[in-house]
């Protein structure tokens, strides 16, 4: 599952309050049925009680201890298992997290992907309910961030275990969660798959989070059709508006190039201002013949950038009927 | 020269050690167990009860002096008391310069204590406590390692100041030979009765002694960052 919402929103106080690091003012948390705060029948169970397992942003290693030492902190306390089987479980994690060969190293002699697995061995070692993953990527550079990415969900999915993952980066989470919650201000704005919320967001602030750049006021004309306020075209839908629709939406990879003008969905366009990504165009645009109307982005790759690149910007802009989104405020 | 070292009477080097070393176990325990103290306090608390810590180390060593004098006096009820019924006596006793020294020495030690807690990283002691760690294995097992090196730094300094302590232990434990003359003390004596050599020697030996604990103290600082720092 995954947190997603803008920096500063109260996603990692909310992991925060489910480990039992700090202590919610109101409210309820249960894990698999097993309540773990509860304000109204005071509740809350220490944090040392709760299995849940957290993998800081910066791993929280113990510098004063080795690998191996990390690994079996949690064990330390534990009179059911033998010295044995201490070892064993934590040679196991070792190998699990090809940490061989770096058992006796300290934490400060390790790069940065090996400094996480470590935390992760620590904490599957706990064999906690459920792992909390505090925005795991944002310290690292892009290049280590797409194989630890790939590394860390490849480990966790093996485990077998559930986790909830917090972070601003969207791509992150429609990668690697089945379910979304969207934050903002402290305050769920909507949950549910994450195919389908990125798919069909519904709410207009739903959509911002997803990424959604173009959004615009509407004016109902009939059921199929309706006025953008904001970029002054005239929109045909393929869902049906209701009265609760306020907002149209378009991704900005979404939008099309078009030859000629038509009478609905295409505008005239004028170019503010042009930014060249080594794989992506982004162009931001306005209306040519609106002059109060506000910008529109339009993100072009491929081959669509290419034609674009080599010939010239088209007069034209066409936003498909099939990838409006109507939304609500 | 010859002639005055076959006639010196060693005595202040021990009593000035031994001060030392007992007055630095004192405020090592007391600083620490300060520290934490301060640390759980509420913010207003906080600020008072430093202030009140760290008075000793702002205040002239006789004012100290002054006050344990009021307290441990056989004239006062708690110093009379203590004779009476403990038959402890901190008054011109070798007892006195400890806790003198331990007065004044104290503050550097809980200081550097403190400091060396508020640097630990917050989320070391929350992964303790998610990994089932009882806060009493964090303290031990994380806290004080991590904070290892300031708190070496904080009993050198501590050690060094109890050593050269010299106006609260005249004052509380006057100044006896052969039980109660430190170095300090010493050689504020041997000045006053017109010894040169003999103070100038002094003066030579606790330099040597207090530059000898600040090298120490500066490797230990470097030994220790290369377990406990950070990437």
């Amino acid at each position: 599952m995954g947190f997603l919402g803008a920096s500063g929103c109260g996603k990692s106080m909310t992991l925060k309050c489910i480990a039992g690091i700090e202590r919610p003012d109101e409210g309820r948390i249960a894990l698999d049925g097993r309540v773990l705060y509860d304000a109204a029948a005071d509740i809350n169970i220490p944090p040392q009680k709760r299995r849940v397992g957290y993998l800081f942003q910066n791993y929280a290693l113990f510098p004063n201890m080795t690998v191996e030492e990390n690994i079996g902190v949690s064990l330390h306390k534990n009179r059911d298992l033998k010295k044995e089987e201490k070892k064993n479980l934590i040679a196991e994690q070792i190998a699990n997290l090809h940490l061989k060969g770096l058992e006796k190293r300290y934490p400060k002699q390790l790069s940065g992907g090996q400094q996480q697995r470590v935390a992760l061995g620590r904490i599957f070692a706990y064999s906690p309910d459920i792992i909390l993953l505090d925005e795991p990527f944002s310290a690292l550079d892009a290049y280590l961030k797409d194989s630890l990415q790939y590394e860390l969900f490849r480990i966790l999915k093996e485990m077998g275990s559930s986790f909830i993952l917090v972070s601003h980066n969207r791509d992150e989470i429609y990668k690697f969660c089945n379910d979304l919650i969207l934050y903002e201000d402290g305050h769920t704005i909507m949950s549910g798959r994450t195919k389908e919320i990125f798919k069909n967001p519904v709410k207009k602030e739903a959509a911002k989070l997803t990424g959604c750049k173009n959004i615009t006021r509407i004016k109902k004309i009939n059921d199929y059709e309706a006025l953008s306020l904001d970029w002054g075209v005239r929109l045909r839908t393929r869902e049906k508006i209701t009265e609760k629709t306020a907002y149209i939406g378009i991704r900005a990879h979404q939008l099309l190039s078009a030859l000629e003008d038509k009478e609905y969905n295409t505008i005239r366009i004028k170019v503010i201002k042009q930014l060249n990504g080594p794989f992506e165009l982004q162009l931001i645009l306005k209306n040519a013949s609106c002059r109060e109307g506000s910008e529109i982005w339009w993100l072009l790759s491929g081959n669509e950038m290419d034609i674009v690149k080599k010939a010239e910007i088209p007069d034209y802009l066409y936003f498909p009927p099939e990838e409006l989104m109507l939304l609500e405020s | 020269m010859t002639e005055m070292l076959k006639s010196m009477d060693w005595s202040p080097l021990w009593i000035s050690l031994k001060t030392g070393a007992a007055a630095t176990i004192l405020s090592f325990f007391a600083g620490i167990f300060a520290a934490r103290l301060v640390m759980k306090a509420g913010n207003r608390t906080k600020w008072v009860l430093d202030g009140i810590l760290t008075l000793p180390l702002v205040l002239p060593p006789t004012v100290a002096g002054f006050l344990l004098l009021l307290l441990f006096s056989l004239k006062r009820p708690f110093g009379n008391m203590l004779y009476v019924h403990f038959d402890i006596k901190f008054v011109q006793t070798w007892q006195g310069c400890v806790v003198a020294a331990a007065a004044i020495a104290f503050p550097l030690m809980y200081r550097n204590a403190r400091a060396a807690f508020e640097q630990v990283d917050e989320n070391l002691i929350y992964a303790g406590r998610t990994l089932g760690m009882s806060e009493m294995s964090i303290f031990w097992k994380v806290i004080i390692p991590v904070a290892s090196p300031g708190i070496a730094s904080g009993t050198i300094l501590a050690f060094a100041r109890a050593l050269g302590e010299y106006g609260a232990t005249a004052m509380l434990a006057g100044n006896i030979l052969g039980k109660t003359r430190t170095i300090a003390v010493a050689i504020a004596y041997e000045v006053s009765a017109g010894n040169y050599d003999v103070a100038g020697f002094w003066v030579v030996i606790i330099v040597l002694i207090s530059f000898f604990i600040v090298v120490c103290m500066n490797m230990a600082m470097a030994q220790g960052s290369i377990k406990s720092g950070r990437w």
